[in-house]
């Protein structure tokens, strides 16, 4: 994968990178910036293609697929609250919409009234009072309300992987632990493939069962949930600290 | 005034109000929905006459003329939306290209002349449904069947506004991402909407014309304008009363820029001045939306 290519510019990010998540695995990434985190989510969702280099998704090659065809089997949820939902549509539209990911968007009604009770359940699930808003835009709720919102919606259907895209750093630190706790429970409830990147080091060590940190498109750290209860938020600072000093930061 | 020459000035501008606000509502898809300043409207607004023109002089019903008129409105706002999402020309070249082309497929529709004219021949205010109206309301026919008209797209439009398949429009304008994530592609929801608005506009043209009894391959000079204005107007005037929906304030600001002008020449403004009028009111439109949108809170978008 490079950046700028054919110029003085040019950046390699992954070079001969191998990278897999097993089935059930819910794994928080971590590294600076630019080590290739969010680039890695790209390449894997398709709004960045790799120049060499094959992606599969649960054994399917998914490498030269357009981004909303993967978007079949990929929920994801981004750094922006405002990219997982639609500001003008009320919460009743937004839901109706996700509910019906992976059907035929043809001229049935859009918004099913029979629905609207399941939608009342997920929404008490956030404990945020969403349930009587259901027709209210999305543009009048809170960063935190519509994160959490933006995340009932990418894993309302069925899907075989959920991309956290740094989801709690645009959040104030109450709203974000929110949501991480919902991110929690909506992993473990659907029994959801998890893939996180975030710069929270403590969420990174008190959630998921695989801790991975990427440094220059490499893993300097990769430990499943046996090694990752040693594996402290002073000892991940620590290694955090020693790479940023070789590179001379 | 006299009154008779009032209500007479009244029912031109329902009339002509109800004409174009039925490309208003189609602009309004493409321009509040997806918020795409299409410029193909000025020639898919004379497409629409150019049409009723050939298939009425061949003795075509006229209501096959409506929705073939449709069709190829559709159909050019499609080359639109392709040129735009598959060749990745900006929202505006792609206006102004097939605006251009269909300079072109229009003189080629009339057989080469300016205007086309068909009198004396069965339009849908002349034949058909209008006739089993009551004697009493035959003078004003015109305004009965273009209110009809514009109410039955208006109509058409809220429902399909109101289905999954309109929902996903919606929301490709709102958020294209959101689109992504469903799965979809929203590059043809973009040419779908292109579409359905281009549609509009062409039998706006193609009602206007069987009205008129010709078609003007100039009428389409200024209908970008004037649509942009009818669906701001529209919008910033109604939208207070909570009460109507956007496709229906989209009429409802053609009717009233339709007022504006005819204040405008019943006051002496020579006729001359008229498109200078057309670009000060969208002018003072879009400036007095954006005033009213600084300081005001978010408020929903409803359809």
């Amino acid at each position: 994968m490079n950046f700028n290519p054919g110029t003085v510019n040019e950046i390699a990010v992954f070079n001969g990178f191998d990278f897999s998540v097993d089935p059930g695995e819910f794994v928080s990434m971590v590294g600076s910036n630019g080590s290739g985190k969010t680039t890695l989510l790209n390449v894997i969702c398709g709004s960045l293609s790799a120049d060499r280099g094959k992606i599969f998704l649960n054994g399917t090659e998914i490498t030269g697929m357009p981004e909303h065809r993967r978007a079949a089997n990929i929920g994801r949820v981004f750094q922006n609250p405002a990219a997982g939902t639609c500001p003008n549509l009320t919460i009743m539209e937004n839901l109706s919409l996700a509910d019906n990911k992976g059907g035929a968007f043809g001229l049935r009604k859009g918004v099913n009234k029979k629905r609207t009770d399941y939608y009342r359940s997920r929404l008490q699930l956030l404990q945020l009072g969403l349930e009587d808003k259901l027709d209210i835009s999305v543009g009048s709720l809170s960063g935190g309300q519509r994160q959490a919102l933006a995340l009932l919606i990418a894993t309302m259907t069925p899907i075989d992987l959920l991309i956290l895209d740094e989801h709690t750093a645009a959040l104030d630190p109450r709203s974000s632990e929110t949501v991480m706790e919902l991110t929690l429970r909506v992993i473990e409830e659907k029994q959801l493939t998890a893939l996180m990147v975030t710069h929270n080091l403590r969420f990174a060590v008190e959630y998921g069962n695989r801790l991975v940190m990427m440094h220059e498109g490499r893993s300097v750290i990769d430990t499943r949930r046996t090694g990752k209860d040693s594996c402290t938020i002073e000892s991940l600072l620590k290694t955090f600290n020693e790479i940023s000093i070789e590179c001379g930061n | 005034m006299s009154l008779t020459l009032f209500s007479g000035l009244v029912e031109v501008v329902l009339r002509e109000g109800f004409i174009y606000g039925i490309m208003a509502m189609g602009v309004y898809i493409t321009y509040k929905i997806l918020d795409f300043p299409d410029l193909s409207v000025d020639g898919t607004f004379p497409l629409g006459a150019c049409i009723a023109a050939l298939l009425i002089t061949a003795g075509a019903d006229p209501w096959l003329a409506c929705l073939v008129a449709f069709a190829a409105g559709a159909c050019a706002g499609c080359v639109t939306g392709v040129l735009h999402v598959k060749l990745g020309i900006t929202d505006l070249l792609s206006g102004i290209l097939v605006m251009t082309a269909m300079w072109s497929v229009n003189l080629i529709l009339t057989g080469g002349s300016a205007i086309k004219q068909f009198f004396n021949r069965d339009t849908i205010f002349n034949s058909g449904p209008v006739l089993l109206l009551p004697e009493g309301l035959y003078p004003h026919r015109q305004l009965i069947m273009v209110t009809l008209i514009a109410l039955a797209v208006k109509y058409a439009l809220d429902w399909y506004l109101s289905t999954k398949n309109g929902l996903l429009l919606r929301a490709s304008g709102d958020n294209s991402q959101y689109v992504v994530n469903l799965a979809r592609d929203p590059g043809s929801m973009k040419i779908l909407g292109l579409a359905v608005g281009n549609g509009c506009t062409a039998l706006a043209g193609c009602i206007l014309a069987q009205l008129n009894q010709n078609a003007d391959i100039n009428s389409g000079k200024g209908m970008v304008v004037m649509a942009l204005a009818s669906v701001i107007i529209g919008i910033s005037v109604f939208r207070r009363l909570n009460f109507f929906r956007f496709v229906t304030m989209a009429i409802l600001g053609s009717i009233l820029y339709k007022a504006c002008l005819m204040a405008a020449l019943q006051l002496g403004l020579p006729n001359s001045y008229l498109k200078l009028l057309m670009a000060v009111l969208l002018t003072a439109a879009i400036v007095s939306e954006k005033v009213n949108r600084k300081g005001g809170k978010h408020v929903a978008k409803q359809w």
